[in-house]
């Protein structure tokens, strides 16, 4: 009686588990406990991202991968509309099985509940140190036991400044904010301006905060806190507020023709900026090749040695893969092997997020823009010394877009960046509240 | 006179208004990539079309051009087909009498009301359920749809083809459909062309639904693949050309359209406003 008890319970265990492979299944829970490999049969994944020639890079492991094929969906980027159709394609059960997601967007995604825990797929587990430990905790979370997507590229911030132009005045290049001041001023009464403050990159300003040691966002487990206000980021907006309001920067709209001609016509001395920065100005001012150079980003401390973070994206594998192991192994190929690093850094300029991706042949030569400094030396450094952790909130999109309007007003003289913040801290709160997303006050 | 010359004025300066941008467009897709941004944005620099040309029809094995024709598929065929639907639609609501015809004009009419972009959602969730997301049909389909059409097609039915005429072509002996056909859509031309003109714009601008509903680069139409590319910019730069020159060419089709059928559709409007 027992055993025939036992064989029915089995059986509808195994019908359960036969249904749960449905095609309208979004509620499968392959949490951290299982991530095997599919038994027999090739495999079949859909990746969705919206890197320019992503096609290239994964034909290569296509070709030397028969059993785990994997097919490209692309579209415009993630705030341009794939991070809605990610939702959407969530809530209809037929998400791709692995997508490209920015660190800041993969808290939303992780509230809403679309993300396979990959902590037991060995691939992943296996693959944890070849990281840089901040972009680990950028996907885990600081959670036990979790992540949520595989580490892509990085956006370690520097100072982008015209060597040319420097010298000619006889300025030093600053190591500290003050020093920053102090050469803005020197740059003003050279005719230019020290740099662009930028009213709508909001996640810039993050960069900056990260760095000084800030901190936006935390989650206990059960609750987030939102603070916009704390110690740092007040002393960082204060600080561009300062230099807003003596006119000491410019503030013409970013990423804009008008834009890229104050960097051409060397109107603005530098930029606190990304890696990938390095790309933007050369396309965005070509006339001033040569004149560039990169150094680390101004310090709040004299002899400091910290740097903030702008950008970034992981690969993260969507709730209701049928695959989650293959799908892992191709995710950590895409962002570990040095032939898939090379081929991403060579087609759509990412840096990568791995230790060893410092030493790709590519990034450790001179750059001719930069009179042939390898300035990604620089870079590499800074990524070894952004601080680990920072977290992203689940509704940045709406946070960038009131801090952004508030930056907007306070660039024009209304109000001021601490404003902006404080109206963007009680949105932030309402709009979590209004996703029932509970919220620690 | 004097009205008459302020009447010109005004007229000036809104021609002025609407063609400054197609020959700001025009100019920046005539440039290099760093004349672009430092010389002046209306006049221009070193004439660089024909390699912006080049680059744009030869990037990615020349995808752009793919989806040039798949916009004129969706388009050109959707606009074709609905206007056949819509006139047939109207037709009979005008032409015969039945029971439900009014409720059905009404819901047809109802139909005008709901933007393209409020269905959108809807028609993925639909097409995720029959799995036929992300493909040419997904597309296609929701495209023929044009309540607008319907109510203009019926509007001029009404008006434009003659009860004595189907009798005649009744007791002759032809039968409806083809009485349709050979006369009924030879009456009703102008308002097919303006049918079909406002159909195609609406779907050429139905931005939205090829965005939600497609993830394969080689089925997108021209105005999402542009846009893809542009947020694609601040990664690649020497997308920006390839973004500027695919938008000055994929206005031509648009054009086209309408230098070809605007003589039709002139009358068609002031056939209409006669009767």
């Amino acid at each position: 009686m027992k055993k025939i008890l036992s064989v029915l319970l089995t059986s509808t265990l195994a019908l359960t588990a036969c249904s749960s492979g449905g095609d309208d299944d979004t509620t499968a829970t392959t949490g951290a406990a299982s991530c095997a490999p599919s038994s027999g049969g090739p495999v079949t994944l859909n990746f969705t991202s919206w890197i320019p020639n992503i096609e290239d890079v994964v034909k290569v492991w296509n070709d030397s991968h028969p059993n785990i094929q994997v097919k490209v969906q692309t579209g415009p980027n993630g705030n341009g509309g794939t991070y809605q159709n990610f939702f959407n394609q969530l809530k209809a059960g037929n998400a791709p099985d692995l997508g490209q997601i920015e660190y800041d967007a993969l808290p939303s995604f992780r509230v809403q509940d679309g993300l396979e825990n990959l902590a037991a797929c060995k691939p992943v587990s296996d693959a944890k140190d070849q990281f840089i430990d901040w972009t680990w905790n950028q996907v885990s979370f600081g959670e036990q036991n979790a992540v949520y997507g595989v580490p892509q590229d990085a956006g370690p911030m520097a100072l982008f400044y015209r060597k040319d132009l420097f010298e000619k005045a006889g300025i030093a290049i600053p190591t500290t904010w003050e020093e920053y001041t102090a050469a803005a001023e020197k740059v003003k009464a050279a005719g230019g301006y020290i740099t662009n403050f930028s009213q709508s990159d909001i996640n810039q300003f993050a960069g900056l905060a990260w760095q000084a040691g800030g901190h936006w966002f935390a989650n206990d487990g059960s609750k987030w806190s939102v603070n916009f206000q704390d110690e740092a980021t007040t002393k960082v907006a204060t600080y561009w507020q300062d230099l807003i309001t003596k006119k000491l920067v410019s503030t013409v709209p970013p990423w804009t023709t008008e834009w890229d001609n104050a960097y051409n016509k060397g109107n603005a001395w530098t930029w606190v900026s990304a890696v990938w920065g390095a790309n933007s100005i050369s396309s965005g001012a070509p006339d001033t090749s040569g004149k560039w150079a990169v150094a680390p980003m101004p310090q709040w401390t004299a002899g400091g040695k910290t740097a903030g973070n702008w950008g970034g994206s992981s690969t993260a594998v969507f709730k209701g893969s049928k695959h989650p192991y293959e799908a892992s192994e191709f995710a950590i190929w895409l962002n570990t092997s040095q032939e898939a690093l090379t081929l991403l850094n060579e087609k759509a300029n990412l840096y990568p997020a791995t230790k060893s991706g410092a030493t790709l042949p590519a990034l450790s030569k001179g750059v001719a823009f930069y009179g042939d400094q390898k300035i990604y030396d620089v870079f590499a450094e800074a990524s070894g010394q952004v601080a680990p952790d920072f977290t992203w909130g689940p509704t940045m999109t709406s946070t960038y877009a009131t801090a952004s309007d508030g930056f907007k007003a306070a660039v024009s003289g209304n109000g001021t960046l601490i404003d902006a913040l404080k109206k963007a801290q009680t949105t932030t709160v309402d709009n979590l509240k209004s996703q029932s997303i509970p919220v620690a006050e | 006179m004097k009205s008459k010359t302020a009447a010109m004025a005004i007229m000036g300066l809104s021609t002025l208004y609407f063609l400054v941008p197609i020959w700001w467009l025009f100019v920046g897709a005539t440039k290099s990539r760093g004349d672009f941004s430092s010389t002046a944005p209306l006049w221009f620099a070193d004439f660089n079309l024909g390699q912006n040309l080049h680059e744009l029809v030869s990037y990615r094995d020349g995808v752009f051009l793919r989806w040039m024709l798949n916009s004129i598929l969706y388009t050109g065929g959707a606009a074709l087909l609905g206007t056949v639907l819509a006139a047939m639609c109207g037709y009979a609501l005008a032409k015969y009498r039945f029971r439900g015809r009014e409720l059905i004009f009404n819901i047809v009419l109802g139909g005008v009301l709901v933007p393209a972009t409020a269905l959108a959602l809807p028609l993925f969730l639909i097409f995720s359920q029959l799995n036929a997301t992300n493909t040419f049909w997904s597309v296609f389909l929701p495209s023929l749809v044009n309540p607008f059409g319907v109510y203009l097609a019926r509007i001029y039915a009404t008006a434009s083809v003659p009860e004595e005429l189907l009798e005649a072509a009744r007791l002759d002996g032809s039968g409806e459909v083809r009485t349709f056909f050979k006369i009924s859509t030879k009456l009703m031309f102008p308002a097919l062309v303006t049918i079909f003109l406002f159909h195609f714009v609406a779907v050429w601008n139905n931005f939205l639904l090829p965005l939600i509903m497609l993830g394969n680069e080689r089925l997108f139409p021209v105005t999402l693949g542009l846009y893809s590319w542009n947020t694609q910019v601040n990664q690649l730069p020497e997308l920006r050309m390839l973004v500027l020159t695919g938008a000055l060419v994929s206005i031509l089709p648009l054009v086209a359209a309408f230098l070809l059928l605007q003589r039709f559709w002139r009358s068609g409007l002031g056939s209409g406003a006669v009767k």
